[in-house]
C-alpha cells in the first residue's frame, strides 16, 4: 500500500446474524485525486459496501480489513467512528428529498455538521454555508440556505447535499447513486461538480448501476456481482477490454452511443442468487454463457496488465 | 394571512351554531324530552305544567326557544338553572372552570414529562427488558378505568395509610384556591392529578416510541448518522422531530376535552368542584340550562384546541403550512 493510497478494502465480508452472506470478498483501492466507479445491478452490495466504510451498518458480522489512511476503521470505537463521519468521509445519497431533514431549513442543516466537528460560531459557519452552496452553483445561496428540503428543485437539493458533504474537506467522498433520482440535463451537471471536486485532490468513490456515469466521471471502475468484485481495473482499459463474462454483457446492455439501434438489446438471462442460496464456486457461473466444469470451484484473483478479474477463463 | 384567519374564525362560530343546535335538539325538541314535565315535578297538575310552561317560555315555537336561550347563555349571561331554583349558570361554570383548569395542568405536566421519559428510553432500548417491563406497565396504565384508580388511591392515602409517615401530608378531599394557599393546591391537586394523567401516560408513551421507532428507519437519520452526529443527537434532535406531530396533536385533542369537561370522573371522585362535576350534577338533575352551558364551554375548547393545533402543526411541519402532505 503507497502513501497515495486512500482507501483500501481488502476481502471484506458480510454475513447478516444468521449466517447470510451479503458480501463475500470484495477488494478494493483508491487513492488520492481517483474516482472509482463501483458497479452492479440492485443488491449485488455496492451500498453495503459504502455503508460499511462509512460505519452505518448495525447488526453485520464482517471480517476483512477496511483501511482509510493506514487505520483499520473495522477495529474502532464509536467516538472514533463518530469524528471520521462528516469529517473525514462524508457521503452523498441517492434521493435528496428524504436525505434532508424535511422539517429543518437547508442552511441549519449544513451548519450542524460544520459545527459538529470544527468550533466555529453559528455566524462562521453560516459562512461557510452560503460559500459552498454558491460554489456548487446554488443561485442566490443565501436566501437558499434559508429555505426547507422541500422548496428547492431536485437538482438544488443535490448540489446542497454536496455542499453539505464537503463542508468539512473530507479526503473521501462516497456518492451513493447521486444521480439516479434527478433529470438527465441535471445529472450531467452533477457529475461535472462531482468530477471538479476529485481535481481538489479528495477520493471519490461513485456507487451506480450505470455504465454511462461511469465513463463520464470515473478514472477507476470495480464490477460487483453478489458481493463479490469480479473485475476492477482502470476505466478505459476495462471499458475497452472486459475480461469477465459478466462485465462483458453489463456493456452489451448498454445502447450504442452511434450507429443504428438494435431492436433487442441482449439482457443476462436469471436472477442472481440469493444470499441464502450462493453457488459454492463462481457465483455468476449459474448465468454465465461460458460456464465450466471447474467454475464449481471458487476462482482465484488474476491480474491481467491493469486489470484483475476473478475467472477460471483467465486461471493459468 | 388575515383572510386565512378570518375563514378560520368563521369555521369555528359555524362549529358552535351547528354544536348548540344539536344539544338544544337533543333535550328540548326530541319526543319524549318535556322540559316542562321534568321542571313541575311528578304528578304535576295541568294548570301547574301550564304555568311553568309559560313561565319558561316552551309554549313559543322551537326557533324563538332556541334564540331566548343563546341570547340569554351568551348576551345577557343570565340564564338561570331550572333545578336550584333562578342560580345563575354562568357565573357557575366560570367559578368551576379554574379548578378544572388546575387539574388538567398539572396532569398534562405529568403526562407529557413521564410518557416523553419512558417513550424515549423504550425506543432507545427496544425489545429489551427495560422497554418490555415499560410497555407492561403502559397498557396496565391504559387499561386501568380512572375512577376504580381514584378510588383506591383514596382508599389507601385517605383512610387506611392516611396516618402512616407516607401519606400524612395529603389533605381530605376538595379543592384548595391558588389565590388562597399555593402549596395547598398543590397540594391538592397532586394525587387527582397523578391518577388523571396515568392513562394518558402509558398511551402517549406508546406513540411516542411507535413514531420514534418509524422515524428512526427514515433517510433523513442515516444522514444524520453520516453527518457524524452522536446517538443523543440523533435520537432526540432528528429523531423526535420527525415523530412528534402525531403526539402534539393527540396532546391538543386531549387536553381541550379534559378542560372541558373531561376530567369529569376524576373531578367526582377527588370532589374537585370542576366543570366536569358541574356536568354531571347537570345532568344527574337533568338541569337543562347547565347542560347547554357546560357542553358549549367545553365546545369552545375544543374548537380553539384545534385552531392552536393547526398553527403548531404548521410551525412543526412547514409542508403542511403549504397544503402539501406525506413525507
Amino acid at each position: 500500500m503507497d502513501a497515495e493510497t486512500l482507501l483500501s478494502i481488502e476481502d471484506l465480508r458480510l454475513a447478516l446474524p444468521d449466517g447470510r452472506v451479503l458480501l463475500d470478498g470484495v477488494s478494493l483501492s483508491l487513492a488520492r485525486g481517483e474516482a472509482l466507479g463501483v458497479v452492479g445491478e440492485s443488491g449485488s452490495g455496492k451500498s453495503l459496501t459504502a455503508m460499511t466504510v462509512m460505519g452505518l451498518l448495525p447488526d453485520v458480522r464482517s471480517s476483512g480489513a477496511v483501511r482509510f489512511r493506514a487505520r483499520d476503521l473495522l477495529m474502532q470505537d464509536a467516538r472514533a467512528w463518530r469524528r471520521l463521519r462528516g469529517k473525514e468521509i462524508a457521503m452523498i445519497f441517492q434521493d435528496p428529498m428524504t436525505a434532508f431533514l424535511p422539517v429543518r431549513r437547508v442552511g441549519a442543516q449544513i451548519d450542524e455538521q460544520i459545527r459538529l466537528h470544527e468550533k466555529l460560531s453559528r455566524r462562521e459557519a453560516r459562512a461557510r454555508t452560503v460559500r459552498l452552496l454558491g460554489e456548487m452553483g446554488v443561485p442566490d445561496p443565501a436566501a437558499a440556505a434559508e429555505r426547507f428540503p422541500h422548496q428547492l428543485s431536485g437538482g438544488l437539493r443535490q448540489r446542497a447535499m454536496i455542499a453539505m458533504a464537503l463542508s468539512c474537506a473530507p479526503a473521501l467522498l462516497i456518492a451513493d447513486e447521486p444521480t439516479t433520482a434527478l433529470d438527465v440535463t441535471v445529472q450531467a451537471q452533477i457529475l461535472v461538480l462531482l468530477t471538479r471536486l476529485r481535481e481538489t485532490g479528495a477520493g471519490l468513490m461513485l456507487i451506480t448501476h450505470d455504465m454511462g456515469v461511469v465513463a463520464q466521471a470515473c478514472t477507476h471502475v470495480a464490477v460487483l456481482y453478489a458481493g463479490v468484485v469480479v473485475e476492477r481495473g482502470p476505466v478505459r482499459a476495462v471499458l475497452d477490454a472486459p475480461l469477465h463474462p459478466y462485465t462483458r454483457a453489463l456493456l452489451a446492455a448498454m445502447p450504442p452511443l452511434d450507429g443504428p439501434r438494435p431492436a433487442h438489446l441482449p439482457a443476462i438471462a436469471g436472477q442472481p442468487p440469493a444470499p441464502d442460496a450462493r453457488p459454492p464456486g463462481c457465483v455468476f457461473a449459474p448465468r454465465c454463457p461460458q460456464v465450466r466444469p471447474d467454475c464449481a470451484i471458487r476462482p482465484p484473483v488474476v491480474r491481467m496488465g491493469e486489470q484483475e478479474v476473478v475467472c477460471v477463463l483467465y486461471a493459468s | 394571512m388575515l383572510r386565512m384567519l378570518a375563514a378560520r374564525l368563521g369555521q369555528m362560530v359555524f362549529v358552535l351554531f351547528g354544536i348548540s343546535v344539536l344539544v338544544f335538539g337533543v333535550f328540548f325538541a326530541t319526543p319524549g324530552a318535556d322540559p316542562t314535565a321534568r321542571i313541575a315535578g311528578r304528578g304535576a297538575s295541568p294548570e301547574v305544567m301550564a304555568r311553568v310552561r309559560s313561565a319558561y317560555g316552551f309554549d313559543r315555537p322551537l326557533p324563538v326557544q332556541y334564540a331566548r336561550m343563546m341570547e340569554k347563555l351568551f348576551v345577557s349571561r343570565d340564564l338561570t338553572s331550572f333545578v336550584d331554583h333562578g342560580a345563575p349558570v354562568v357565573p357557575e361554570v366560570m367559578a368551576a372552570a379554574p379548578v378544572t383548569l388546575s387539574l388538567v395542568l398539572w396532569a398534562s405536566l405529568f403526562w407529557v414529562v413521564f410518557s416523553l421519559a419512558i417513550g424515549i428510553v423504550s425506543a432507545v432500548l427496544r425489545d429489551s427488558w427495560v422497554d418490555r417491563f415499560f410497555m407492561g406497565i403502559g397498557l396496565l396504565g391504559l387499561s386501568m378505568p380512572v375512577f376504580w384508580l381514584g378510588e383506591v388511591v383514596n382508599l389507601v392515602t385517605q383512610s387506611r395509610f392516611h396516618d402512616t409517615w407516607l401519606f400524612s401530608w395529603v389533605p381530605p378531599l376538595g379543592y384548595v384556591p391558588f389565590s388562597e394557599s399555593p402549596l395547598g393546591w398543590a397540594r391538592a391537586l397532586l394525587l387527582p392529578a397523578l391518577t388523571l394523567s396515568v392513562a394518558f401516560i402509558g398511551l402517549y408513551a406508546r406513540v411516542l416510541r411507535a413514531e420514534l421507532l418509524a422515524a428512526m428507519g427514515e433517510d433523513a437519520i442515516r444522514t444524520a448518522r453520516a453527518k457524524g452526529a452522536g446517538p443523543a443527537r440523533v435520537w432526540l434532535w432528528h429523531g423526535l422531530r420527525l415523530s412528534w406531530l402525531s403526539y402534539v396533536s393527540l396532546f391538543g385533542m386531549d387536553f381541550a376535552q379534559l378542560v372541558g369537561g373531561g376530567a369529569l370522573l376524576t373531578e367526582v371522585v377527588f370532589a374537585l368542584p370542576g366543570v366536569g362535576r358541574l356536568t354531571y350534577q347537570g345532568l344527574n338533575t337533568l338541569d337543562l340550562p347547565l347542560i347547554m352551558a357546560t357542553v358549549m364551554y367545553a365546545a369552545v375548547f375544543v374548537v380553539l384546541a384545534n385552531a392552536v393545533i393547526d398553527g403548531v402543526y404548521a410551525l412543526l411541519d412547514p409542508r403542511i403550512a403549504e397544503g402539501r402532505h406525506g413525507r
